[in-house]
């Protein structure tokens, strides 16, 4: 079951993906639009190392050492574009992350030592569902961490009003760049892992629409919850498969399915599934209970 | 959390039960009347032009080759979609295998999906056939991975000896679709031959696009500004038809010289009567050629989709044809049979010239070099590998 | 040497002039853009349809033997209409919920029409006819097209009319008022929704427009032709400092020109990248873009 293998690994890349970007979106409320351009410094820089400069230690450690590669590369590039861009606010934020994003994809179709544009191949297939998981675990772990934490609160009290944030004498500056840091070096982490499961590379795999369909990931679980964007990034990577298996007919159709659906799933519930709010499994039992 | 909601979640889980019941019931059908081909093409997306153009030959193919079958058994086509993107080729390409156990998989038409695609089948060891994707790399993947077509390699060196030697052309400049390695890779070797036989290009980069760019005015007259007397567009006919046009308008009169991408109809209409005339390109093969096979598939085609074939629809309509007759002349219909029959496909005579698939499972052939003129391409010459 | 230095002029004016053409298409989509974001604070990403919506319905009235006088209030009047439909049917039951959840059905709505104009249209790109008589003018170097022409002008008639629209009528008071605070031109008595409704036609016609000038001076129109010039009417929008009705143009303009140039001087290679970074150094400069009014946040 290869498929549904990779399917699932491809999902559990997604949620980190997803997870990283709600840090951003979500709970900090800063409007990014440039999560793709992150996802591809970590893909090729962590495809790169392993490429080139891979040690001869077992694929694993070789694999860890890579999406340490692409985290850092990518959080180094999110300290790039975030400190001059955070200053910005809204939709200014979101257009000049796009820009850079696109900046980002640019220079990799000219840079011909990751294949520019005739792709990068010959990535060694060290990606399993054991260290996506584990990785989708861990990464859950921190970001949940970081929002339960002073920091976090921080953080928080930024979305909810940068003003009185800033009158509470919260270094909102600090704090924001934390954020879209952090969120940029998990996307990295997300594009080694990603680089090392497809195994084949192309700056065409990173336009901005990819941002756009991570963001959607994020709002249709709910901006700024957890959970919300672990169901998003689910729902969002199995649609578009599921909707294959309909026939040809329906193939052929299937964006149109999932655009329509996309709209009416918005339609009913404005806040997305979640809303702010996590899924609590005991609140579950509680209720059967009565 | 209210207790509708719950009710909804329930629901939800029970939809995707039934679903999934349905699917692998649908799927574990294991003896099969038909043989399953697979086919991954964009059939939406920014480049879907191409793969449903490809689908058109295939199918069109597909149609005479069911009237007999294979061995009583009909080829059956399961088309997947892959936007043009990577990682949706890869993931069609698994889904093909795994839950349509397909014995072949057809597919794609740009390198970069193809390229996506191919260490998937090779791991599975499920062949694949790329009826278009000219990247040599792309063959390089694993022996289950073969082609219909020629490398960039062989079509930048007809067109660099064509300009030289029959246009008697010096001076060439490059224009280059600067996201598409098909356009990238032609050019770069277009460029070294075209020094080698003795001309010279005028500028140290190629002049570069990018695939969906509509206005090409600023870049022609920086290229005008260098004079050259011979130019080479290897890109997508798309783009190529309006860097015909605004070109005619510059009154920029020397001839472009392209690839098979820019072999299709829809290059007249986008050019235009008056710019269409005088440009020469490389291609597959000619629609004006004698031959009953290619007349036949020309009049097949225009009675199916009312127009003339261009060249994706003749690769996609060889590709099923080598296919065929790779599954007659296999020992059985194992995966690994299907594969030494396409890989040992010999002098078959096809639309596009008498197909070879040599060592490293690139087809082998002869490429035709036609002239642009408002009514369709017309035959210049031949030129043998 | 004198030599280079005349040909650098020439091709300085020319680059100016293809610029201007290019710039012209992307400030009328732009227009759109802002005139919705200026009055419901929506992006709205599907605006870029509504400009290939045009294209297509200008292309089929010209195939049916109509002349382009026709083709013209037919693109407009119908990119408007499916725009006001749109808004009716998708954007007015999400605007009470925010700001993001309607930016996402806007993203839906975009990918909607995308994809359903392949399946319905087919994705091939169509040849516009060339309806009307192109022709090229010369002086010494320099070359400009009827066409050409046509687009700089169009665009400027139809930024006048609707600067003159929102400045100086009734219904243009109303937009206003409605763009300034929604419940405070309620209570005055305007119909808010009809307000939205109208915006959104007016709009949408202007990107109808762009769609059969685009058909005209590129002559190749398909399914997926929005996706970059609504992208990049965005970026000109926020350039100009979204909202406003000549930063829109201005921001159009500067994005047509700057690209233009890039191409002639410089790698076109990197082209895109000089746009974005033009934008985002702007709105370091200028956070709220050329002739954007700095708001200032209550506290």
């Amino acid at each position: 079951m290869d498929y549904i293998a990779h399917l699932t690994l491809n999902t559990g890349i997604f949620i980190i993906l997803a997870v990283s970007l709600n840090l951003i979106n979500g709970i900090c409320g800063q409007f990014s639009l440039g999560h793709a351009g992150f996802w591809a410094v970590g893909a090729y820089t962590g495809a790169a190392y392993s490429v080139y400069m891979a040690l001869p230690v077992p694929d694993f450690i070789n694999l860890f050492i890579s999406c340490i590669v692409g985290f850092i590369s990518a959080a180094f590039a999110g300290v790039i574009i975030g400190v001059p861009c955070l200053r910005l606010r809204g939709d200014y934020l979101a257009i000049a992350t796009l820009g850079f994003s696109e900046i980002i994809r640019i220079v990799i179709v000219n840079l011909d030592v990751v294949g520019g544009a005739r792709g990068f191949t010959n990535i060694p297939n060290w990606s399993n569902l054991f260290w996506v998981y584990s990785w989708v675990v861990i990464t859950i772990i921190i970001i949940a961490n970081i929002i339960n934490s002073t920091h976090g609160r921080a953080i928080i009290s930024i979305r909810e009003d940068e003003i009185a944030a800033e009158s509470m004498g919260i270094h909102t500056f600090k704090y924001k760049t934390l954020a879209f840091v952090i969120g940029a070096g998990f996307a990295g982490l997300a594009g080694s892992l990603f680089a090392h499961a497809q195994q084949f590379l192309h700056p065409n795999g990173f336009t901005f629409l990819w941002s756009v369909i991570i963001l959607l990931m994020v709002i249709l679980g709910g901006l700024g919850s957890i959970t919300g964007s672990i169901i998003g990034a689910i729902i969002l990577t199995v649609l578009p498969e599921l909707l294959r298996f309909f026939g040809e007919t329906i193939s052929q159709w299937r964006m149109v399915v999932y655009s329509l659906l996309l709209i009416i799933l918005m339609l009913a519930r404005p806040g997305g599934i979640f809303g702010k709010h996590e899924l609590d499994i005991k609140s579950w039992f509680r209720r059967s209970k009565l | 959390m209210n207790s509708s909601f719950i009710k909804i979640i329930k629901n939800i889980l029970i939809y995707l039960g039934i679903i999934s019941l349905t699917v692998s019931n649908a799927y574990s059908n294991k003896s099969k009347p038909t043989i399953d081909v697979g086919a991954v093409f964009a059939m939406t997306g920014p480049t879907a032009t191409f793969g449903q153009e490809s689908i058109s030959g295939i199918k069109l193919a597909l149609k005479t080759i069911n009237k007999e079958g294979i061995a009583g058994r009909k080829i059956r086509l399961i088309l997947e979609d892959n936007k043009g993107e990577p990682l949706e080729s890869a993931n069609a390409v698994r889904k093909l295998i795994d839950m349509d156990k397909v014995s072949v998989v057809l597919g794609a038409v740009a390198s970069s999906n193809t390229l996506a695609g191919a260490p998937i089948a090779q791991k599975a060891k499920v062949p694949l056939l790329t009826p278009s994707s000219t990247n040599p790399k792309v063959t390089m993947m694993g022996d289950y991975i073969s082609r219909a077509c020629f490398t960039d390699d062989f079509q930048g060196v007809v067109m660099a000896k064509f300009a030289k030697e029959t246009l008697k052309k010096s001076r060439a400049a490059i224009i280059v679709d600067n996201a598409n390695d098909y356009s990238k890779g032609l050019a770069k070797v277009f460029r070294q031959k075209f020094q080698e036989f003795g001309g010279t290009i005028v500028s140290k980069d190629d002049f570069a696009y990018q695939q969906k760019d509509v206005d090409f005015r600023s870049i022609l007259r920086r290229v005008k500004r260098k004079k050259p007397d011979v130019i080479f567009v290897p890109g997508y006919y798309t783009e190529v038809g309006l860097i015909l046009k605004q070109a005619h308008q510059m009154r920029f009169n020397v001839p472009f010289l392209g690839g098979d991408g820019w072999d299709s109809p829809k290059l007249q209409q986008l050019a235009g009567k008056e710019a269409i005339t005088g440009h020469y390109l490389s291609s597959h093969f000619s629609p004006d050629d004698s031959s009953p096979k290619v007349q036949n598939f020309v009049k097949e085609f225009k009675k199916e989709y009312n127009e003339r074939p261009g060249a994706m629809a003749a690769l996609g309509y060889d590709a099923t044809f080598i296919l065929a007759n790779a599954l007659k002349n296999a020992k059985n219909l194992s995966r690994e049979e299907i594969k030494v029959a396409i890989n040992n496909t010999k002098n078959f005579s096809a639309i596009t010239g008498n197909i070879t698939i040599n060592k490293n499972r690139n087809a082998v052939k002869s490429a035709v070099v036609l002239k642009t003129t408002p009514a369709g391409n017309v035959f210049v010459q031949k030129v043998d590998p | 040497m004198l030599e280079d230095t005349i040909y650098f002029f020439y091709d300085l004016v020319q680059y100016f002039i293809n610029g201007l053409a290019q710039g012209s298409i992307y400030a009328l989509i732009a227009l759109g853009y802002t005139m919705v974001y200026g009055i419901i604070r929506l992006i709205n990403f599907a605006h870029g349809e509504f400009y290939m919506i045009g294209a297509f319905l200008g292309f089929y009235v010209v195939i049916a033997g109509h002349s382009l006088w026709i083709a013209f209030p037919v693109a407009m009047i119908g990119s408007g209409i499916v725009a006001v439909i749109v808004e009716r049917l998708v954007y007015r039951p999400i605007r009470s919920a925010g700001r993001i959840p309607a930016l996402i059905t806007a993203l839906g709505t975009s990918l909607f029409f995308q994809y359903l104009g392949q399946g319905v249209i087919g994705a091939e790109p169509k040849a516009f006819p060339s309806v009307i008589n192109d022709q090229t003018f010369m002086f010494g170097e320099i070359m400009f097209t009827s066409t050409q022409i046509i687009i700089v002008g169009v665009t400027f008639v139809l930024m006048l009319f609707l600067w003159w629209l929102v400045g100086y009528t009734k219904v243009g008071k109303a937009m206003r008022a409605t763009s300034y605070n929604r419940e405070a031109a309620e209570l005055m008595g305007i119909n808010t929704n009809r307000i939205i409704s109208i915006t959104f036609f007016i709009g949408a016609s202007l990107a109808g427009a762009a769609g059969v000038l685009v058909g005209l001076y590129y002559s190749t129109i398909e399914p997926m032709m929005g996706l970059i010039p609504g992208l990049k009417a965005f970026v000109a929008a926020v350039l100009g400092g979204i909202g406003n009705i000549p930063g829109a143009v201005v921001g159009g303009l500067i994005l047509g020109i700057a690209e233009n140039l890039v191409m002639g001087f410089w790698a076109s290679t990197y082209r895109d990248a000089i746009a974005f970074a033009i934008l985002i150094f702007i709105l370091l400069v200028k956070p709220t873009g050329i002739l954007g009014k700095n708001i200032k946040e209550k506290v």
